[in-house]
Parts: structure tokens; C-alpha cells; sequence
């Protein structure tokens, strides 16, 4: 999957997760889930189960931490689909 | 006790916004029509019967996806899966919105003058039983974030003191089949205390058969009359075999008549107070059968408390769940009023409607005694054509209302009883 198919599905995975749906509009790689897209982090957890989920990987505690940034969740994400 | 002091101890409280959710109905216009039409809510449950259910009938509240995106955002939707809290949110939020009181924006300080009592009995039953199976298979991560305030007792008031920032009390009872009725006299004395001016109470209960397993491997549901849901629910009967389980919940906001005439809010009844108490499981009673001394205290200790007779109550809204208890709750009524025959008030049972909703049971039914205030009506007591002979040896048969009529009505007494000896009745009255 590139980069980009990832985004996406990332995208669709966070989105019930953001009350503010415009912010959605506007996701880069810097962007925070909590800071900018305002993800309450309780929800955090829901969405590393969901990630888990969509593409059939798991995510152990160290790297769930990380993934704060759209960038770093993607990263994370293709490291493991690669591995 | 001089008046102005007695004022203070003793306001005058008014219910002033009301919401249900009822297996025959939601929303307060729907509910009424189905008291006026006599509408069963009683469906034969295809599910139960697969699990080999005695009792494959019961009352539940259906909710279209319509009605949930009206109410709840998607993840919310996602997030809270107790059918028991679905209920109750609505149910609440329509009072608050029927009472015409506002919602702070979430960078507005909470309304630290109006409380949240809302009971619950298993609401998280089923959310309980899905997560069991990820616990077991060593899955717990799986749970997300949601598992716990859904499945903790005050998961409702916890939403419900969220959505609509309160900033009293917020805390949720419990005491089985009494709930929901108990939760409006707790109300009652938080706003008599002083410590509140507004109460959104009531109480909700979940659908389904993990809620409602524990009743039929008791044998107290009705097994007999599968193949005619609607006969099912015979409260008065000679041939009630049983109660038919439900869900749903009932709100409502009480607040000071002061606070209610100072906003010029809608008044649709007062409320005199009522009683409390157990038959702490002597003489006769137990953890699951009432003390019936317990229910005559309890009956006489509400009369005491709003300084009424007797002779002042125009109808009751019994507990009568279908049993074979039905009878003696009568016979005790009958003591504890002391009055008998034709002088007996109207007494009728909305579970012969809706079944018997357990912990949300004593809410929808207040909800319904109110409208009936405020509109000067009775609906029927369904299913008693065949009145229990112990019931016609006690009171004049035309004493159980069997079509709707108008009424003149006054005050109407509301009791419910509850495992655990536990007992709870409320005195409305017409303003």
C-alpha cells in the first residue's frame, strides 16, 4: 500500500472520532490528532483497535504511543502491512 | 412552625418537562395516544425463543436509526451500545427540552443548581456479556474506551449530567423495581433540602435476554401466552400466570413551583412527596415476596407525609406486574385507604400495556399517571375480563377502568415494590 492509500484509510478510520468535521479538510502529515483534529484521547485506544482491525496488524503498547501524528501513525501502520 | 419557615422546609414542587420511551411508544405526544388507544406494546420476541426462552414475549422500545442520528452523533453511536442508556439519554433529553430549560455550550460553566437522579437497573447487562468473551480469550485491549461508562451503574446520569452540564448532584439509583419511583422522591427531598432548585430523575432499564434470563429461569414471567403477545400482561386477572418483561425509560424535571413560575415554564402537575421504605424481608417478606406490612407502612407513611386521606386519592397507578400477588397489593391498598367496594378509587395497571419495564417500570408510569392529570383522562387496564374473584370480592369491578374516559382527577397515588422488600410510593396532583 503507498502513502497515500494509507492516509486515506487512516482518514476514515479517525473521522467518527472528529466532532469538528471540518478539520478533517485539511489532514497533512504534521498533523496532530489530538492538537489539531481535537480527538478526545480517551478515543485513542478505540482508534488503535480499529487500525488494528482495518488492515490486520497488531500494535504493541510502545508504538501506540507514537502514533500521535498522522505521520507517525502511517509510518507505523506501513512498517508492519511491509513486515 | 410558622408559614414563612414551613415555605422554606416545604416548597411546593411542580413537574414542569417529561420524556418517554416505552415499548408502545416514544415521546410524550406518541405515549399519549397509545394510553388514549389502549396500544399494546407486547411483541413475541423470535430471539428468546431461539434461546429457548419460557416467557418468548416482552415489551421493548423500538428505535429507529431515524430517532438514534436525531439523538446521537456517530461516534456516539459507535460508543454507547446499552440499549438501557440509549433509552434513558432520550428520555432525558426530551424532558429537559419539553421543560424548556437551556443547555450550556461546552465553554459555559455547568448549571450548578439543577441535579441528575437517574436509576438504572441492568442497563449494561449485554455490553457486560460481550466483553466477557474478549476478556476470556485474553483480549481485553479490545474493550476500548467505552466498556466502562457503560456498564458502571450511573453510565445514564453520567451521559445525561454531560449533555446537558449539569452541575448538582449527578448520581443514579438503584433498588430493582422500585427505581424509578424512588428516584422521583429522592428528587423530591434534594429539592426540599434545598441543595437543588431543578431535578431531571427518573430511571431506564436495557432490553433483551441477558437482562431478563435471571426472571425466566425464576419462572415469574408468563410462559403460557406466546402464541398471543398482547393477552400476555394480565395485571387483575384471575389468569395472570406471570409478568411480561420490558425496557424503556421515563423521565422527568421537577423544580420548585417558585423556580417554574419565575421562568414561566409549563406546569402539568404537582407533586406532594411520598414514602420510602423496606419490609426489611420479616413477617412473611423476603428477598423476593413483600412484607405486607412493609406495603401498608409504606402506603399510610405517604398519606402521612403529603397530609392527605385516604378519601382524597382518586386513582392508583398500581406495581401490579401480573402475578398471582395482584390480589393481596389490592387487598392492601384497600386497608391502607380504608375504603372498599364501590367507594374504592379508579385502580388500573399500565403494565397490561407495556409489560413490566423492572427498573425503569415506576418512571414510565408516572410519566403516564402526570399526562393523565394534566389531560383529565384514564387509559384502560387491559387484559382483566376475567377480574381475579379475590380483587371482585374487594372492590366494584367498574373500579378498573377498561376503556379510555374522561376523568376528573385530582390526585393520583403511584406505588412500585421491588426485590429486596423494597418499597416506593408518590402522590401527584392536578394544578
Amino acid at each position: 500500500m503507498t502513502v497515500e492509500e494509507i492516509t486515506a484509510k487512516l482518514r476514515s478510520i479517525i473521522e467518527p472520532y472528529v466532532e469538528e468535521k471540518e478539520l478533517l479538510n485539511n489532514i497533512m502529515p504534521e498533523t496532530d490528532l489530538l492538537e489539531d483534529l481535537k480527538i478526545n484521547s480517551a478515543n485513542l485506544v478505540d482508534i488503535i483497535i480499529d487500525v488494528e482491525m482495518a488492515f490486520d496488524i497488531e500494535i504493541d503498547d510502545d508504538a501506540a504511543e507514537q502514533m500521535l501524528k498522522v505521520k507517525d501513525s502511517v509510518a507505523i501502520i506501513q512498517e508492519r502491512i511491509t513486515a | 412552625m410558622d408559614t414563612n419557615k414551613q415555605k422554606i422546609m416545604n416548597p411546593r414542587i411542580v413537574v414542569t418537562g417529561m420524556g418517554v420511551v416505552a415499548p408502545n411508544a416514544i415521546g410524550l405526544k406518541e405515549f399519549k395516544q397509545a394510553l388514549e388507544n389502549g396500544t399494546s406494546g407486547i411483541r413475541f420476541m423470535p430471539e428468546l425463543a431461539d434461546l429457548n426462552f419460557g416467557c418468548q414475549v416482552a415489551g421493548q422500545p423500538s428505535l429507529s436509526e431515524a430517532l438514534l442520528d436525531q439523538y446521537f452523533s456517530p461516534l456516539e453511536r459507535k460508543t454507547i451500545q446499552a440499549s438501557g442508556v440509549l433509552y434513558g439519554i432520550i428520555a432525558g433529553i426530551q424532558a429537559w427540552e419539553d421543560a424548556g430549560l437551556s443547555i450550556p455550550s461546552k465553554e459555559e460553566d455547568p448549571d450548578w443548581d439543577s441535579a441528575c437522579i437517574f436509576g438504572a437497573g441492568l442497563a449494561g447487562a449485554k455490553v457486560m456479556r460481550d466483553s466477557a468473551y474478549l476478556i476470556d480469550e485474553g483480549k481485553t485491549k479490545r474493550l476500548g474506551s467505552s466498556s466502562v461508562q457503560q456498564v458502571m451503574s450511573s453510565g445514564v446520569s453520567a451521559h445525561l449530567g454531560g449533555r446537558l452540564g449539569l452541575g448538582n448532584q449527578v448520581t443514579t439509583n438503584a433498588s430493582a423495581c422500585s427505581t424509578g419511583t424512588e428516584s422521583i422522591l429522592l428528587a423530591v427531598d434534594r429539592i426540599r433540602m434545598g441543595r437543588a432548585k431543578r431535578v431531571l430523575c427518573g430511571a431506564c432499564d436495557s432490553s433483551g435476554p441477558y437482562v431478563w434470563a435471571g426472571f425466566d429461569a425464576m419462572r415469574v414471567t408468563n410462559r403460557r401466552f406466546n402464541d398471543q403477545p398482547e393477552k400476555a400482561s394480565r395485571p387483575m386477572s384471575a389468569s395472570a400466570r406471570g409478568f411480561v418483561p420490558g425496557a424503556g425509560a421515563g423521565a422527568i424535571v421537577l423544580e420548585t413551583y417558585e423556580s417554574a413560575q419565575a421562568r414561566g415554564a409549563k406546569i402539568y402537575a404537582e407533586i406532594l412527596g411520598g414514602y420510602v421504605n423496606s419490609g426489611g424481608q420479616r413477617t412473611g417478606g423476603t428477598m423476593t415476596a413483600p412484607n405486607t406490612q412493609g406495603i401498608l407502612h409504606c402506603i399510610q407513611g405517604a398519606l402521612a407525609e403529603t397530609s392527605i386521606e385516604g378519601k382524597d386519592i382518586d386513582a392508583i397507578s398500581g406495581h401490579l406486574t401480573s402475578t398471582m400477588f395482584d390480589p393481596i397489593e389490592v387487598e392492601y391498598w384497600c386497608k391502607a385507604l380504608e375504603r372498599w367496594g364501590n367507594d374504592f378509587p379508579y385502580i388500573y395497571s399500565l403494565k397490561s400495556m407495556i409489560g413490566h419495564c423492572l427498573s425503569a417500570a415506576g418512571a414510565i408510569e408516572s410519566v403516564a399517571v402526570i399526562l393523565q392529570l394534566y389531560h383529565q383522562f384514564l387509559h384502560p387496564s387491559l387484559n382483566c375480563e376475567d377480574l381475579h374473584p379475590d380483587i371482585e370480592k374487594m372492590i366494584n369491578s367498574t373500579r378498573i377502568p377498561r376503556q379510555t374516559s374522561p376523568a376528573k382527577l385530582n390526585i393520583i397515588a403511584k406505588s412500585s415494590f421491588g426485590f429486596g422488600d423494597v418499597n416506593s410510593c408518590v402522590i401527584f396532583k392536578k394544578m
